[in-house]
């Protein structure tokens, strides 16, 4: 231990150094994303951290100072790519919200679905991840075969698996076809059985819960002033979720509950993820229910009625006059923009993801701000994993769920 | 209604070398061939992968290694971090100049023979993304043997890719490519020795 | 008796007077202008008083207005108070010959890297800093992208033909 090296002798004129320095650099194994820490160690335990991080900003805030509302929504996939629909989503909120458009509910509740689906694909990487940093791999082989089955899902509705740039501003491209809804049928009865053996494999398991309980922990008043939303503030015991304390996109018609744990500790995120899982599964069974109560007319609704920011049907362009002329003013930027300033949030899949959207009246925003919530709750790790052991430092890192792309924007 | 295929339509021949061996002469018990062929079919067969994975690409690569599109049939079971010990460095996402320095250090850090596959429209040339931060395509400091465009390329994508890296091993590869003079103007062009 | 917007800027007012400007709620948020001086003044304020409660920095983050002439960069804050569930926005502005505004760290651990976002990008001095350092790009850096005369892309690429992108002399982007 620490207090026997304090014992030791050293002869005279020997360099005293400590600590060792290591470089956990931005090249990781297990695919966590480009960040690096660099670790002073005594023995095995750390003494201090330091984080260098934008190893893949890509000047997202630039870009969206030259790109029309409707193009920036490529760049927002982009952010926490495990759970892009949600993103996309918080995205075309914050524009509705810019130029008061308001959506259908049979809109509002296909939303929920992509983003409740989203949120599982998300939890599902962190939690199998956090399995492969403890040492298990079959756990993350198996339910990544269930992934495939989101990823079926998205490519019916917008044609692409992981960057999906689902929606426009106020609703979506295309309304949802039978067989998109066949296959969430097929998850919703498949999913639940691999979910419970996905938890076999972890939560009761001896080396699992020896390796996470009282590793990673922090006081709710601590997670509080890092600014921590999410999973990881839900399991110091802080009951914060933005879809229950400032509800969007009809998320007040859903009964469902906060998970809580109460250290903050790797087991508890887990576990908070893990119910979370279970709860998003009952929002998409729930909002499936609702979607399916729309009937004739209203089943066929899948965007508001806003010509100044949706663009109508192709066949309406070739064959009305309104039309064209909407088309033309979307795409050449002459519809109306409001000047303002709005702020909106949605909980994504690490936590509060919000949007700060300056306009100027003009076709490109005036300036973007996301507040990323990876950004902001990586700069506890040092505290974290103060008088830690190294290996704990690992699995504590990859449980707090730090996606690169969101960290660096 | 389904399609017609378009594309890919002469699997019998692009898959020939997957199918048979390589040109030789049999007999009873022995087989002789050159011994560039042989060592090229065990080489391509046995690859083992660096994943270089930065961003979204990285997460199409984790859905290939899965048992949907299962990776390690080609011989790729084994994934490494250790640039020592691989063969093919798989750039996937999204390199930024900041990462670039770090990119070219694994890059020296191979062992030859190695290859470079540039997963992804970030690493092959910038992608979406034409800023003052990110390096325009990774053939900028590292030479580079295929390109995989797609933003993410599927799965499909990734795994096409690695059948062209495996001809290119196979078949167009000599046995010390090293000492191929072509290969060394290519690392002088880069500035590496 | 719920906390409502007018409440909270009676409070205000009552504390700091007339320095205090531009009260206005777009979008239901409110929203106000503090001198650059009383900006942890008006932190700790929010955050001590028993009723107002503000103990949650959602976002820190920094905006170039080019037109403003001695108002040049706005240091925006996003508080949150969690109890009874109301967010408030509240900027500094500050010269761009002399961006200096007293940080928050001391208050919050969390504006310590969204200072240095702020600092990395705008060029914003944050006085008492522990780690003023670019964050994001690149240490070598030596100017601050994100203010409005800067350009998106990389100036000194000769690969790519900015004519071909639809960008360049002829289009005027």
């Amino acid at each position: 231990m620490s207090e026997q090296h304090h014992h030791v002798k050293l002869p005279e004129g020997s360099i005293e150094k400590t600590t060792t320095t290591l470089n956990m650099g931005p090249t990781h194994p297990a695919t966590h994303g480009v960040f690096q820490n660099i670790l002073e160690l005594d023995g095995e335990r750390i003494v201090s951290a330091e984080q260098t991080v934008g190893y893949i900003h890509r000047a997202f805030e630039k870009i969206a100072e030259r790109r029309p509302l409707y193009q920036i929504t490529p760049l927002t996939d982009r952010l926490n790519y495990c759970s892009s629909p949600i993103n996309n989503m918080g995205w075309h909120l914050t524009c509705e919200k810019l130029l008061g458009v308001k959506t259908p509910k049979r809109v509002d509740y296909l939303r929920v679905i992509i983003m409740e689906l989203a949120r599982i694909s998300d939890h599902l990487i962190c939690n199998s991840i956090v399995g492969v940093d403890a040492g298990a791999y079959t756990g993350f082989l198996y339910v990544m075969q269930y992934r495939e089955l989101i990823y079926e899902i998205y490519e019916e509705i917008c044609g692409s698996r992981l960057t999906t740039n689902i929606g426009r501003i106020g609703g979506f491209e295309r309304n949802f076809n039978n067989t998109a809804f066949t296959k969430l049928e097929k998850f919703l009865k498949e999913y639940p059985g691999v979910l419970k053996e996905f938890e076999n494999l972890f939560m009761r398991n001896r080396i699992f819960m020896e390796r996470t309980m009282g590793t990673g922990a922090i006081s709710a008043e601590r997670a509080l002033n890092y600014g921590f939303t999410g999973p990881n503030l839900r399991a110091t015991g802080v009951d914060y979720d933005v879809r229950v304390h400032q509800p969007y996109s009809s998320y007040e018609d859903f009964k469902f509950i906060i998970p809580v744990g109460s250290t903050g500790d790797n087991y508890d995120k887990w576990l908070v993820r893990e119910q979370e899982m279970w709860e998003s599964l009952s929002i998409i069974k729930q909002a499936y229910q609702k979607v399916q109560e729309f009937k004739g007319a209203e089943a066929e609704v899948y965007h508001a009625d806003v010509p100044a920011y949706y663009l109508p049907e192709k066949k309406d362009v070739y064959t009305k006059m309104e039309a064209l002329i909407w088309h033309f003013k979307i795409v050449m930027g002459e519809a109306e923009m409001p000047k303002g300033e709005v702020y909106h949030a949605v909980e994504g899949g690490n936590g509060e993801l919000g949007f700060y959207l300056i306009s100027d009246g003009g076709r490109a925003p005036f300036r973007l701000h996301f507040r990323r919530p990876c950004f902001i709750y990586y700069q506890a790790y040092p505290e974290i994993t103060k008088d830690s052991m190294l290996s704990d430092a690992v699995i504590t890192m990859s449980s707090m769920n730090l996606i690169a792309g969101e960290m660096d924007a | 209604m389904a399609r017609p295929v378009r594309f890919n339509v002469n699997a019998e021949r692009d898959l020939k070398m997957v199918k048979e061996g390589p040109e030789g002469y049999s007999g009873e018990g022995f087989f002789t061939t050159n011994l560039d062929k042989v060592v090229g079919l065990a080489r391509s067969n046995s690859m083992w992968p660096l994943p270089f994975a930065t961003s979204c690409c990285g997460i199409e690569f984790m859905a290939t290694m899965g048992s949907t599109y299962d990776f390690a049939r080609f011989g790729s079971e084994r994934v490494g971090f250790s640039p020592r010990q691989c063969d093919l460095l798989m750039v996937m996402g999204t390199i930024a100049k900041k990462m670039g320095p770090v990119v070219k250090q694994v890059y020296l850090q191979m062992a030859e023979p190695r290859w470079v596959m540039a997963v992804g429209a970030c690493a092959s040339s910038g992608g979406i993304f034409d800023t003052y931060s990110v390096l325009q395509g990774i053939d900028q400091i590292i030479p580079v043997d295929v390109y995989v465009p797609g933003c993410p390329p599927r799965p499909e994508a990734i795994l096409d890719g690695f059948m062209k890296v495996q001809e290119l091993v196979h078949n167009r590869e000599t046995l010390r490519r090293r000492n191929a003079d072509r290969y060394q103007e290519l690392m002088t062009s880069y500035g590496i020795q | 008796m719920p906390l409502t917007n007018e409440i909270i800027e009676q409070k205000l007012v009552e504390h700091f007077g007339d320095q205090l400007t531009d009260f206005e709620v777009p979008y239901g948020l409110l929203s106000f202008v503090a001198p650059k001086d009383l900006n942890l003044k008006v932190m700790q304020f929010l955050y001590d008083d028993p009723e107002l409660k503000f103990r949650f920095l959602t976002d820190l983050t920094a905006v170039h207005y080019p037109d403003k002439k001695g108002a040049e960069l706005a240091v925006v804050y996003h508080l949150h108070n969690l109890v009874d569930n109301i967010r408030l926005r509240f900027k500094v502005f500050t010269d761009i010959a002399q961006p200096d505004v007293f940080t928050a760290t001391s208050l919050y651990s969390a504006a310590n890297w969204m200072e240095r976002e702020s600092y990395d990008f705008f060029g914003v001095n944050f006085v008492g800093h522990p780690n003023l350092k670019r964050i994001l790009n690149v240490d070598e850096m030596d100017y601050f992208p994100m203010r409005k005369e800067y350009p998106l892309e990389d100036q000194t690429r000769i690969d790519k033909d900015d004519e071909m992108f639809g960008r360049g002399g002829s289009i005027g982007i």
